[in-house]
């Protein structure tokens, strides 16, 4: 039998794309269209891998074995009442749904409660708490932007489709796609890297080009004038995003911030007195940012190239501003590129539950909010909590050796579709369904726009959504805790008595 | 159904025309009945207390994307007002944009029932939604952003408002909304540019008509889909010096729209669009212009937009007013959020001060105009939350509107200059608790249509409040501080026959319900191939994931409406 489901939406990425068409042949998604290479990886081929999980697990002896729904769920709660405070984390693959009963869950718990926008554009939530956003949805500029602006992402790498739906290769009403000319560039690159391959395998050890100490940064093109869609990338090396713009500026790495200083001061019509900022000659950029106050409307989007190098926040925090500025000579719009296909909606849910985006804590009973403390890393590295719950995220292949290692001293409860390197390590491991593919829910693009996630195959037999998990849990922790209650009413009375 | 009958309170109705009058009211089923069995139902003793309808809010910001970047915008403003988990209750923080649970909680307790949520872009309507969800106890409904919506713009442009009709009717249902919301109409439109009208006879850049067709326009297509709100307007020019003269020709461009059975359009927040002066040196209060036009006039009606000094968070769809406010300066955050194809918005945290000779004369504008608009059925009581302040401080609003000697202590402390530019002195007007009920529930059910909300007559839901106020005993003018505080904290709240706050406190957490319009045209709009290539080009959401469903509105009330075209 099959079937060809339309308009589904790709769990992915934060573009989350809502036009892909689905082929099912016997509940298993055969083929699609329109969706990218990271896409079709997982839609077509990664959620079928053998590597899923297909029931839950309990280490008993150091070893994970098989256990019914109920036991698990069980051990779980005891697990999270037991613990003085444990650490919920992950959410960012989870449906808005999930993230939604995750809350009720920490706020029962009184524990730790953080997503994954801690380790990537957590430091962007904080700059704008510090000075605010001129942001739009993508349509607003796929529709006006004249001057596409990509800082420290690779969109063509990490967000393929970005590109193509939102910006530079897209018809919006009053700009035109750039189509045609990209595609031309593009073929021309490719064949170029083919002939570089030739040659390369000719030779018999290959010896990579020394690499430059300093930045080399080739002068503007006179197309950065012209009117219509242009395109300029920042980065530290030249990504493949890079070569498809008009222009690539090749940045030191960790100068971001004195780059934006510059260019915010060129916005202002302030003189610069150096020659050079972060390897970029301060004529280019005066060229670039009258590129950027002649544009109708600008757009800036930024990657974790600029959150997670040095500057952190105060990096957002400066292109944010030098964006306001440019706001005072015409329209201009900064987007962080959001990673996982709901880390908008876990910092969304979660500030419309407590007002705080990440980084919670319920210790005190009502939400407490402090990045650097309650976020993930910091509370693991110093080893505060004493149980984790990991949700639809794999720090097992992400954090710090640091982390991972006073995460292993306490028990850790797993809740994932496949055998990551976290399942692994768990001591109560759940199987989950993927969330998109085999589970509805509700999603938030990187603009924040919400947006309906398909089920387009049925999940494996006895595999529950996490949603699900998360209500039992909590559940069961309710029935725990008010069992403990009533346990340490009648011991009390009992001491009581005695006393009498 | 429990049954419930409230004894001896003094019952103010003024739909019924009821002032004051010691009855009863009986409970069944979630309506007001004539009797109820005495010796089942659970007695409640009012005697000494003033028994009225739940409160109806007609604009309060409390969901929606716009709001929840404003809670994210701000922890500054949460470590203030943190609120704990309860056995009942679930922990949140305050204080000017509250989580949304508080947000029930807080209007529970003060007698509030119904809060309309006036503003939602349509593209994220699902989000205001999932939030509203999360808001316990009250019912609300929300409206949505439709006046620089581009099918709504190009047919007005094309002069077919029935088709106008059509799409309208097809988003209202698409979004589960409430009314038709327009916003600084062309302005919005014009600020994908970075640019704004100015008045509203300005070309909208790119599309061949001015506000004033956008106004009336939809005004029009209001009265042809039978919508049991006006339209609800925010006009051009809001927040600039002399814009009086902007709202008055806006409600003198709606004239020609009236037919003489109901008002015809909303203007709201209005006090922030009743400046006068020629720039924010000379600024001036522009609100007897206004109040003497809405005398003379039966088309319009008002709500305020009270000031109330808090230190407080703005949010508006209008997001050419949040940067021209931002350009005053010291601002330390700005956020501006476009929407494509529809809307526009914008969020400043901004900090009402007495001192301030402007923000002091906002103040005085708010209550001038509510004391020198004659008839209170004209009028709704909003501090358009949280742009003037946040909902729980309406108790303060109603006392400097029942006692002259609440606003004399106010002004006082206020700037100078502002006292000797406020009219406050003049005027001798106190509103009685029949007038304030008119202005909080009676007469904002009445606008937005609820025929059975606002009341306490035989039929209605059972939603009343009951506050500690003894009109025999106490002259509101001159204890207004106890009866301020009675405001404040409802001793009885009951929703649909059940009571969810008993002497002041949350006894029963209970979900309200989402109220939406499912307009029926009679020609239902074409949903053909050609609007859907449209709506592939114009948005960057597929056709079939645009509409709000039914997953997303736990307790919904669908409202039919028959349009007339």
């Amino acid at each position: 039998m099959t079937e060809i489901i339309k308009s589904v939406v790709c769990p992915i990425c934060g573009c989350l794309c809502d036009d892909l068409e689905v082929t099912v042949e016997n509940n298993e998604i055969v083929k699609m269209k329109n969706g990218c290479a990271v896409c079709e990886a997982k839609m077509v081929h990664g959620y079928k891998s053998d590597e899923r999980i297909l029931e839950p697990h309990i280490r008993k002896n150091g070893k994970l074995v098989p256990v019914s729904m109920d036991e698990a769920i069980y051990k779980a709660a005891q697990i999270l009442t037991d613990a003085k405070y444990p650490l919920l984390f992950g959410w960012t693959s989870s449906a808005s749904e999930t993230q939604h009963v995750g809350v009720e869950l920490a706020e029962e718990l009184g524990c730790a409660l953080d997503n994954c926008c801690s380790v990537c554009h957590g430091p962007s939530v904080m700059a704008i708490q510090e000075i605010g956003i001129p942001t739009a949805t993508l349509g607003q500029i796929r529709h006006r932007a004249d001057l596409l602006v990509y800082w420290a992402c690779d969109p063509w790498s990490a967000h393929p489709r970005h590109v193509e739906r939102y910006t530079a290769f897209t018809d919006g009403r009053f700009e035109k796609s750039e189509f045609k000319e990209y595609v031309q560039k593009l073929k021309g690159k490719a064949s170029k890297k083919k002939v570089e391959a030739a040659i390369r395998r000719t030779q018999v050890r290959y010896q990579p080009p020394p690499r430059p100490q300093t930045a080399i940064v080739e002068a503007p093109p006179p197309t950065l004038a012209k009117t219509g869609r242009k395109m300029i990338v920042f980065d530290v090396k030249k990504t493949m995003t890079a070569e498809v713009a008009d222009y690539f500026v090749q940045v030191e790495p960790n100068s971001d911030y004195e780059i934006f200083g510059a260019m915010r001061c060129l916005v202002n019509d302030q003189e610069i007195d150096v020659d050079k900022v972060g390897g970029v000659p301060v004529e280019y950029l005066k060229e670039i940012v009258d590129a950027m106050v002649n544009a109708d409307f600008g757009a800036i989007f930024f990657g974790l190239g600029l959150t997670q190098s040095v500057g952190r926040f105060r990096n957002i925090e400066i292109a944010i501003a030098m964006t306001r500025d440019l706001n005072r000579k015409t329209k201009f719009v900064i987007s962080p590129m959001r990673g996982h296909f709901n880390v908008t909606g876990a910092n969304t849910v979660f500030a419309w539950q407590t007002g705080y985006p990440f980084a919670l804590d319920f210790s005190q009973g009502y939400p407490q909010y402090n990045p650097g403390e309650f976020t993930a890393n910091d509370l693991l590295r110093r080893g505060d909590n004493d149980a984790t719950l990991v949700i639809s995220a794999d720090p097992g292949a992400h954090f710090p050796k640091s982390s991972i290692q006073n995460m292993m001293k306490h028990p850790l409860i797993t809740i994932n579709p496949d055998w990551n390197a976290i399942s692994r390590l768990g001591d109560v491991v759940f199987p989950a369904q993927w969330c998109g593919i085999e589970q509805a829910g509700t999603a938030y693009r990187m603009d924040s726009v919400a947006i309906s996630l398909k089920k387009v195959v049925e999940a494996p037999k006895g595999v529950p959504s996490d949603e699900e998990i998360i209500k039992r849990i909590l559940n069961k922790v309710r029935v725990i805790k008010a069992q403990k209650t009533r346990k340490d009413v009648t011991e009390t009375k009992n001491v009581e008595n005695k006393k009498i | 159904m429990t049954e419930i009958l409230i004894k001896n309170g003094f019952v103010v109705d003024p739909l019924n025309k009821i002032d004051c009058q010691k009855m009863d009211i009986a409970i069944k089923n979630g309506r007001i009945v004539e009797k109820v069995n005495e010796r089942e139902a659970k007695i409640i003793d009012a005697s000494g207390l003033t028994v009225m309808a739940g409160g109806v809010d007609l604009h309060s910001h409390i969901a929606g994307s716009e709001v929840n970047l404003g809670r994210m915008l701000r922890p500054d403003d949460h470590v203030k007002d943190a609120v704990r988990k309860t056995a009942l209750t679930r922990a949140g923080t305050g204080y000017s944009i509250p989580s949304t649970y508080v947000t029930g909680y807080r209007y529970s307790k003060m007698g509030y029932t119904t809060v309309m949520n006036p503003s939602m872009a349509a593209m994220k309507a699902k989000h205001a939604h999932e939030e509203l969800n999360d808001i316990p106890l009250i019912d609300k409904a929300s409206f949505t952003l439709l006046g620089d919506w581009w099918f709504a713009l190009e047919n007005i442009a094309k002069g077919d408002l029935v088709e106008c009709a059509r799409h309208i009717a097809w988003m209202i249902r698409a979004t589960r909304s409430y009314a038709i919301k327009i916003v600084n109409p062309g302005g919005l439109e014009s600020w994908g540019f970075g640019r704004n009208v100015h008045s509203i006879d300005d070309k909208v850049p790119n599309f061949d008509l001015t506000p004033r067709d956008i106004i009336t326009g939809l005004a029009k297509v209001n009265t042809m889909l039978n919508m049991p709100h006006t339209i609800h307007l925010h006009t051009n020019n809001l927040g600039v010096p002399g814009n009086y003269k902007t709202a008055i020709e806006t409600m003198q461009a709606l004239e020609s729209v009236y037919t003489g059975d109901k008002p015809i359009g909303h203007i709201t927040h209005i006090q922030f669009c009743s400046f006068a002066g020629d720039n924010w040196a000379h600024f001036k209060s522009g609100a007897a212009e206004i109040a003497n036009y809405l005398n003379a006039h039966n088309h319009m009606t008002i709500d305020i937009g009270q000031v109330t000094f808090a230190d407080t968070t703005t949010m508006t769809a209008d997001g050419p007013f949040e940067f021209s406010l931002y350009e005053l300066g010291g601002h330390n955050k700005w956020v501006n959020s476009d929407v494509e194809t529809e809307s526009s918005g914008g969020i400043i945290p901004f900090h009402f001060k007495k001192k301030n000779a402007v923000n002091a004369i906002q103040w005085s504008i708010g209550l001038e105009l509510s004391l020198m608009v004659k008839d209170p059925w004209k009028v709704a009581m909003t501090t358009d939350h949280p742009n003037g302040g946040p909902f729980y401080h309406y108790p303060r609003v109603f006392a400097w509107l029942y006692s002259r000697k609440a606003r004399e202590a106010t002004l006082k402390k206020c700037n100078k200059k502002a006292q000797r530019k406020s009219l406050l002195p003049t005027l001798d007007r106190e509103y009685t608790l029949y007038e304030l009920a008119i202005i909080t529930r009676a007469g904002t059910a009445k606008m937005l249509g609820l025929k059975n909300k606002g009341h306490i007559g035989i039929g209605a839901e059972a939603d009343v409040a009951i506050y500690n106020i003894n009109p025999n005993t106490t002259d509101i003018a001159q204890d207004y501080k106890p009866v301020r505080k009675a405001f404040s904290n409802a001793i009885y709240t009951i929703k649909d026959g059940e009571i969810v706050v008993k002497d002041k406190e949350l006894v029963t957490i209970r979900p309200g319900r989402t109220m939406w319009l499912d307009v029926q045209t009679k020609e239902p709009c074409r949903i053909d191939d050609e609007l859907k290539r449209k709506f592939k080009e114009y948005w960057t959401i597929e056709f079939d994931n645009y509409p709000v469903t039914d997953h997303y509105i736990k307790v919904p009330e669908k409202i039919t409406i028959q349009a007339s075209v």
